[in-house]
């Protein structure tokens, strides 16, 4: 077990020590206990950077060795910089939660329980080297983020979002677990290093696409990407910790981490490009499209956040072709790759101090709808500053780290232009046009957020609260985020070297020579390239539709009731219901005669069908012994009673119809040289026909069947269509024998070793005596159970027993 | 004679299955009753039973029918037996109960 095992075991063991610790300290926050295990966490991968460089490290751990499932860790440059966004991101938010759940007043030990639960998951599923490891941990994943979700589970909207973003992830999850399936078909291993190794090989395999189509289907789920975004708008219910950390800064960059991490293995396919590129830019100018119509600042945030994760994973479809180019001309498509990591950091800096900026307005006004909110900024400078920090990184104004990894976006959506692989050429215009576009949409929504909560004229009385600034444990995390969008923006190279160039040799590997690294540089200008005029252009539209956004309003209104995907969702959720409904009240009627009668249909189809289409059905009158008189007789007296049962009038005549029936084979027996059998038959027939009798008195009168034709025809087909059957598989079955009997056995042993002469009996007693032994049990049971049935009674009313 | 044996075997499950399929309990008792007739004669049938002395060594016969279906047939007897007297007191006490032996009256609520 390694340090990494480790790593990913210390949130659980913390999760089961919370409780315990937390009711023995109680007047400690509970945060407070919790605090130093991301902390400890964040250090460990920080000092894991340079080892990176290096390669890495691989640990392996047996857990079901037969099945090739083991506990494997690796740490790529991929992996520690989502390890180190877990950890980091998670001791902030850890901090933020502190001050934000009163530990009075909420389950303060239940969400740091979740919480760690979900932040172990994390660091799971982006340090598992196995499919199988990596699949437990992304439901991990889902189950504790449905808990977080519905952490106030006495509000009915949290629930629906908790249940909502359950039913998505978890379609997803399975259908990437069917994946990782067909991959393991393929290539024989759960390992994914061993299956990237495999990658040129695997390309032409006709599971490859399906398992494509499947594991995308799980990161879109994921990662909220269109069409299936909506949970992510709806999961907003949750603790605004909860929001920040999993809604922004990690669990929907699982989807993003998934794509990356198989990109080594797909990219090369045209269907891989166009999937990945065409959904995230699709995702990107819906949700920018979206989030301007948003009037509370964390739906907002939701769709800004599902434009921003459509963003990357455009940029990750782009870079995909670096593996079908050479030399510079893949260099230059990794710049996408390179985009789309460097934003990965932007917008979990960003994102994350917005979310709590968000939270730190409702906090002090008591509320979080944009129309009520506004002239703020005298009265809360600080999170005026970071919330500026916050929106212009993330519509991309310089000196802010967004303002470079947008510039990187355009770039790399300018260079689709002259992009030469799968006819790229004809439709690649479209793409910098839509890029263009949703810039101009994220900046339009990223001024309202801003100006319109902290400029313009206070509302006092529509607020709850009379707003001041926040208490400083609530402004240090965000504080932090802020900053850091300023850093990544004033010194872009920080990272670069030590983080970003190991991310991006594990998503586009081969693309160089071994011996040589991949140098980025990400320069603040270069000079008056096409993207400079672009920003400027995006500026310069921004702004006159800001100021003009009050104005169109009234005409976006229809267009998004119309269009609306939750509609759909909850219509085929409640279709579903009701046609499953339907369904089984239609078939499970509750009637005996109705069961009955699907169990004979079946059984003539299923028999009828096989005895014809497998030829089975061979008549072979050769061998049958001829029919004599007494024969003839007894058939058809047992023909006509048998037959007359149903038309008896009255019960009395019913029973004796059976009874002589039952005499009949009876006499069958004493034909067919069974003695034994006649004579338990007699009695047994005696015995019942008594019984029937003895019981005549207590019987209802047999009421004479009326119904409707239709019953008794479809009855009449039924039974006719057994018989028949049953008539045709004795006639197949009657034929010459395939094989001969064992009696031979029975009849020569059955003096010399068990001294008996009546071979029936011998073989009831002492050959197959134990068919005796259980038969007697029935028997011995039936008349417990009788006896019971008549005796015994749980009504007070009946308690003197049978009458 | 198979043949003919056989087109009564078809008889007695048909009319067994008509009986079942009905609704009131006592037909349907009724029709379980013909419907093991019917089973014991089909395993009687295809044992070829007129080839033969009765199972018995004292005969000194050549040949004898077979013995093991003969077995078969006598356990089947006696467990249809017990199953047949307690469906037949259950019906008697359903009656009792319930004051009706109508399978359609007999049908659970909506919601079971």
């Amino acid at each position: 077990m390694s340090l990494l095992h480790v790593a990913i075991i210390v949130p659980f063991l913390l999760a089961s020590a919370v409780p315990l610790l937390g009711r023995l300290l109680r007047r400690v926050h509970a945060g407070w206990l919790v605090l130093p295990g991301p902390a400890v966490l964040f250090g460990y991968f920080v000092s894991r950077i340079p080892f990176v460089r290096q390669g890495g490290e691989f640990a392996s751990l047996p857990w079901m060795p037969s099945l090739g499932i083991d506990f494997t860790v690796q740490l790529d440059g991929l992996s520690l910089l989502f390890a180190l966004l877990i950890s980091g991101i998670g001791s902030l938010v850890v901090l933020y939660s502190i001050f934000y759940l009163d530990k009075n007043k909420e389950q303060v030990r239940t969400f740091y329980v979740y919480l760690l639960l979900f932040m172990g998951a994390m660091l799971g599923v982006v340090l598992s080297d196995n499919m199988m490891v990596l699949y437990g941990f992304w439901e991990l994943t889902s189950i504790s983020s449905f808990l977080l979700i519905a952490f106030w589970h006495h509000r009915e909207r949290s629930r629906y979002g908790a249940l909502k973003s359950m039913l998505i992830t978890v379609f997803g999850g399975l259908a990437m677990l069917a994946g990782f399936i067909l991959l393991y078909v393929m290539s024989g291993t759960f390992s994914i290093r061993g299956i990237i190794d495999q990658a040129g090989t695997l390309a032409a395999h006709e599971l490859f696409i399906p398992a494509m189509l499947l594991i995308l289907l799980g990161a879109f789920t994921k990662s909220a990407q269109f069409p299936f975004h909506i949970w992510l708008p709806d999961a907003m219910e949750a603790p605004t910790p909860v929001s920040a950390y999993l809604h922004s800064a990690t669990m929907v960059k699982a989807g993003l981490y998934l794509v990356a991490r198989f990109n080594p293995f797909f990219a090369g396919a045209a269907e891989w490009f166009w999937l990945v590129s065409g959904f995230g830019l699709m995702t990107l100018i819906y949700g920018s499209f979206r989030a301007l119509k948003q009037t509370d600042l964390k739906a907002m945030l939701a769709f800004s956040t599902v434009s921003q994760l459509g963003l990357i994973m455009s940029l990750l479809g782009l870079g995909s072709a670096a593996a079908s180019a050479a030399g510079a001309e893949a260099l230059l498509y990794t710049g996408a790759v390179t985009a789309a990591v460097f934003h990965i950091v932007n917008h979990a800096a960003f994102k994350g101090a917005l979310f709590m900026v968000a939270d730190i307005v409702d906090h002090e006004t008591g509320t979080r709808d944009i129309r009520k909110l506004g002239g703020l900024l005298p009265l809360m400078p600080v999170t005026f500053t970071i919330a500026l920090f916050g929106t212009f990184s993330m519509a991309g104004l310089p000196p802010f780290g967004g303002y470079l990894s947008k510039e990187m976006f355009l770039m790399a959506v300018l260079d689709t232009l002259h992009m030469d692989v799968w006819n790229a050429q004809t439709w690649s215009v479209l793409i910098p046009a839509v890029a263009w576009m949703a810039s101009v949409f994220t900046f339009v929504y990223s001024m309202i957020l801003l100006f319109r909560t902290f400029t313009g004229p206070l509302q006092p009385d529509k607020l709850e609260r009379k707003p001041h600034e926040a208490p400083l444990g609530m402004l240090i995390p965000p504080a932090v985020l802020g900053l850091l969008a300023l850093v990544f923006g004033l010194f872009p190279n920080l990272l670069s070297h030590s983080l970003i160039e190991p991310a991006i040799a594990a998503i586009v590997p081969r693309t160089l020579p071994a011996d040589e690294h991949l140098a980025v540089h990400i320069a603040f200008w270069h000079g008056w390239t096409p993207e400079v005029f672009m920003t400027a252009g995006i500026i310069a539209a921004g702004i006159v539709l800001y100021k003009l956004h009050r104005w169109f309003k009234p005409l976006r209104e229809p267009l998004f009731t119309r269009i609306s995907l939750n509609r759909a969702y909850d219509w085929s959720l409640s279709t579903a219901e009701r046609g499953a409904a339907r369904l089984t009240g239609a078939y499970m009627t509750g009637s005996v005669r109705d069961y009955l009668s699907y169990i004979f249909v079946f059984f003539i189809a299923a028999l009828g069908i096989t005895m014809f289409l497998s030829g089975s059905l061979r008549i072979d009158m050769s061998q049958y012994a001829p029919l004599s008189l007494y024969e003839a007789v007894i058939i058809a007296v047992l023909i006509v009673s048998a037959a007359a049962v149903p038309f008896a009038r009255s019960r009395l005549m019913a029973i004796i119809w059976t009874g002589a029936a039952g005499y009949m084979v009876t006499l069958f027996f004493v034909l067919f040289r069974a003695p034994d059998l006649a004579l338990t038959q007699m009695i047994v027939e005696t015995v019942s026909v008594t019984l029937f009798l003895l019981c005549f008195y207590h019987l209802p009168k047999l009421k004479r069947e009326v119904s409707a034709l239709r019953f008794k025809l479809t009855n009449f087909l039924i039974a006719t269509g057994v018989g028949a059957v049953v008539t045709l598989i004795a006639l197949g079955a009657s034929g010459s024998p395939t094989f001969g009997s064992i009696s031979e056995f029975f009849l020569q042993e059955s003096y010399h070793s068990a001294g008996g002469k009546n071979v029936v009996n011998v073989i009831l007693v002492d050959f197959r005596g134990f068919d005796t032994l259980l038969e007697i049990t029935v028997l011995g049971i039936a008349s417990l159970g009788i006896y019971a049935l008549i005796k015994l009674s749980l009504d007070p009313d009946d308690a003197a027993g049978g009458s | 004679m198979e043949l003919y044996m056989s087109l009564a075997i078809g008889v007695l499950f048909a009319v067994g299955v008509y009986l079942i399929l009905s609704k009131s309990l006592l037909r349907i008792i009724l029709g379980t009753s013909l419907l093991t007739h019917g089973v014991h004669l089909l395993l009687l049938t295809m044992s070829r039973p007129k080839k033969g002395a009765p199972p018995l060594l004292g005969e000194h016969a050549k040949s004898y029918v077979d013995p093991l279906p003969q077995a078969l047939i006598l356990t089947s007897i006696v467990i249809s037996f017990g199953v047949t007297s307690f469906f037949f007191v259950l019906a008697y006490k359903a009656y009792q109960k319930l004051g009706t032996d109508d399978m359609e009256q007999l049908k659970g609520d909506q919601d079971e």
